[in-house]
């Protein structure tokens, strides 16, 4: 048998990723052209939003009844004058939707991705990975729009807390949703087994749950260190800071910019993994 | 130009132009498990060095049982596993070097295919082809015809998990095909099918062949298949290319061979001494004994069985011209996973 031997000579000086053709060998195919990232991004997130008429309706009505549950059962609990606490569970409650899509949902949507070989798919597909991270985690923040929007004005309602800043929600979803969908996403795609990322995606909801919908001012100082490193706290703060009479913007602006950045991170750190998970 | 085989040199150089995919020593060994409470699996050398070449317009099988090798080999070749050692080339690229040309190079449908589950056959088949860097426009006129063509066009607002095993195979199928690539590679394309599907794959692969010199590598365990649409098999066994050639010229290794199959109505009348010569040669399995012999053998053998009184015993008995499993067995494959239907 013979020594393996290269059997294209010149392509060595190829620079990668040049687009569209990587002629190094003259003999050498020209490769057909890539996705561009955005219409991929694009193609991606239509195809994950019809995923939930298929898949995904049910645990969307789960999300938003946990939610709306929560408060409801607070209600009896929270004193009708202490408007910090309402805040902090309209708020809290709100966001753990997003947090219960695009945190818990995404994890296992990759993790199973990941263990069926579902990943394989894409990864034979000229895609840039970070158009399938970002397409997926822009489709379950999208998920979690109407649940979000319904628990929001169903809390302000039981707790007679004012409509009009409701408007923030346009940018706590997409930001909220995009720090937690990544987190999600690199969860799902890092852990070592399908099992493991379920239960992180679990267990990052639980911890939305447990330390978001409750005033922080009543805790203990180290779990209030564990609520300050949740993503998820900073889009209940800015939530809940415009339920003030006279919100202070400022500082709504600041919790806002901590789930960009997080969010722009996890992504990042989520498209890292993927490439990772794809190529074996 | 380096092409090392240890074939004819004159011909390596004109093998290499036409060879659209060149496969030299490719090994790829999966690490041993640590399995828990001693249960550690041994390592599995899944690809044992493995040369290949195949060439332009050509419709390529690999062929062999259960863990022969066959998706580790075409995993490699899509740029989906890492060999460990070995090289890929393909149409001039140095797959192993640059893997991520695989995908531009390559249509590939896995053995099987989980993304596409949740969604239409029609969004299914038009996502993949944007993901194939199509326009939007494209996208949806390629999909269109796939369907067309496959015969799919009725199912195209059905989702694919809620569809029956032939049918999800030939939706991931339309999929693979949206997006013209110069190599396929199908892994097992058309298990579950039923007769039409079969044909509608088989056709679609001969028309890309015959209208754009497509080059197709096409993975099966089915000798009836390999047998009516593969130009050249590689047959696999542990790892290994054991023959490549043309069912034909494969056959003709056992061309002088025939196989003989007794049925049995009960047990065997091995107290009849021209049954009980027979057993130690069958291969046997149930009522059903197997054997393969010399013609003139054989044909002495029915004319025995047939002519007394083992013959009241006999429920059927058929004798056939060898089949690319009779290769298979002869070439010494060691286990009987093929299947012939
Ligand atoms: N991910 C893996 N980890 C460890 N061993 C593996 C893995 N995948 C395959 N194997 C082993 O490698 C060998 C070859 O497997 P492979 O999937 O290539 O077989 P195959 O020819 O495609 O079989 P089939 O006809 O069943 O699809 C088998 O012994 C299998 O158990
Ligand atoms: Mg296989």
């Amino acid at each position: 048998m013979s020594a393996a031997a290269p059997v294209v000579p010149g392509t060595t000086g190829a620079t990668p990723g040049t687009v569209p053709a990587v002629r190094a060998d003259p003999a050498a195919a020209p490769l057909a052209p890539r996705a561009r990232l955005l219409p991929a991004l694009g193609a991606v997130y239509r195809a994950q939003l019809s995923r939930a008429r298929v898949a995904r309706i049910p645990l969307l009505f789960v999300a938003t009844f946990q939610s709306v549950g929560i408060m409801v059962m607070l209600r009896g609990v929270v004193d009708g004058g202490d408007a910090e606490a309402a805040r902090a569970v309209v708020a809290g409650s709100s966001v753990l939707v997003v947090a219960f899509v695009a945190l818990n949902l995404l994890a296992q949507y990759f993790g199973q991705l990941r263990a069926s070989g579902g990943l394989d798919h894409y990864a034979t597909l000229p895609v840039p990975p970070a158009a399938v991270v970002l397409g997926a985690a822009g489709a379950y923040a999208s998920f979690t729009v109407p649940g979000t929007i319904a628990t929001a004005v169903t809390g302000c309602v039981l707790f007679q807390l004012p409509l009009v800043n409701l408007w923030v929600l346009a940018a706590v979803i997409p930001l909220a949703g995009a720090a937690l969908a990544g987190l999600g996403a690199a969860l799902g795609l890092l852990a070592p087994k399908q099992e493991l990322a379920t239960l992180f995606g679990q267990l990052g909801m639980s911890a939305a749950l447990l330390l978001g919908v409750l005033p922080a001012g009543n805790m203990p100082a180290p779990i209030g260190l564990v609520r300050d490193l949740l993503p998820s706290t900073y889009g209940v703060e800015a939530f809940a800071r415009t339920f003030d009479p006279h919100p202070d913007w400022v500082m709504v602006g600041a919790d806002l910019s901590v789930c960009a950045a997080v969010g722009v991170v996890s992504l990042a750190a989520a498209t890292w993994a993927y490439r990772r998970a794809a190529c074996r | 130009m380096s092409t090392g085989t240890e074939q004819a040199a004159p011909s390596t150089a004109a093998t290499a132009r036409d060879a659209v995919i060149a496969v030299r020593g490719l090994v790829k060994t999966y690490p041993a498990g640590r399995g828990r409470r001693g249960a550690a699996t041994p390592a599995v050398r899944a690809s044992d060095g493995i040369d290949l070449d195949i060439r332009r317009g050509e419709i390529f099988g690999l062929l062999g049982p259960n863990g022969a090798g066959k998706s580790t080999l075409v995993r490699q070749l899509t740029g989906l596993l890492r060999p460990d050692s070995g090289a890929i080339g393909m149409l001039g690229h140095d797959l192993v070097r640059h893997p991520e040309r695989a995908s531009r190079l390559i249509g590939y449908l896995g053995q099987e295919s989980t993304a596409l589950d949740e969604l239409t056959v029609s969004l299914a088949a038009e996502t993949t082809g944007r993901l194939r860097g199509l326009d939007a426009r494209t996208a949806r006129a390629e999909r269109d015809a796939v369907l067309a063509e496959l015969g799919l066009t009725e199912l195209a607002g059905r989702a694919i998990k809620r569809l029956s095993g032939g049918q999800r195979r030939l939706a991931c199928f339309a999929a693979t095909l949206v997006g013209e690539r110069q190599v396929l590679v199908l892994d097992e394309p058309t298990t579950g099918m039923d007769p039409v599907a079969r044909r509608a794959v088989w056709a679609a692969v001969d028309r890309r062949r015959a209208e754009h010199g497509a080059t197709v590598v096409l993975v099966t365990h089915n000798v009836i298949e390999a047998e009516t649409v593969l130009d050249r098999v590689a047959v696999m066994d542990n790892g290994r290319v054991i023959a490549c050639d043309t069912p034909a010229g494969l056959k003709v290794l056992v061309a002088d061979e025939v196989r003989l199959d007794l049925v049995w109505r009960d047990e065997p009348p091995l107290h009849l001494p021209e049954v009980a010569a027979l057993r130690p040669a069958a291969q046997i399995s149930g009522r059903r004994w197997t054997l393969r012999l010399p013609q003139a053998r054989a044909r002495a053998v029915i004319a025995e069985i047939t002519g007394g009184q083992a013959f009241a015993a006999l429920d059927d008995f058929t004798l056939a011209t060898p089949s690319l499993e009779d290769v298979y067995l002869a070439l010494g494959g060691r286990q009987k996973g093929l299947v012939k239907a």
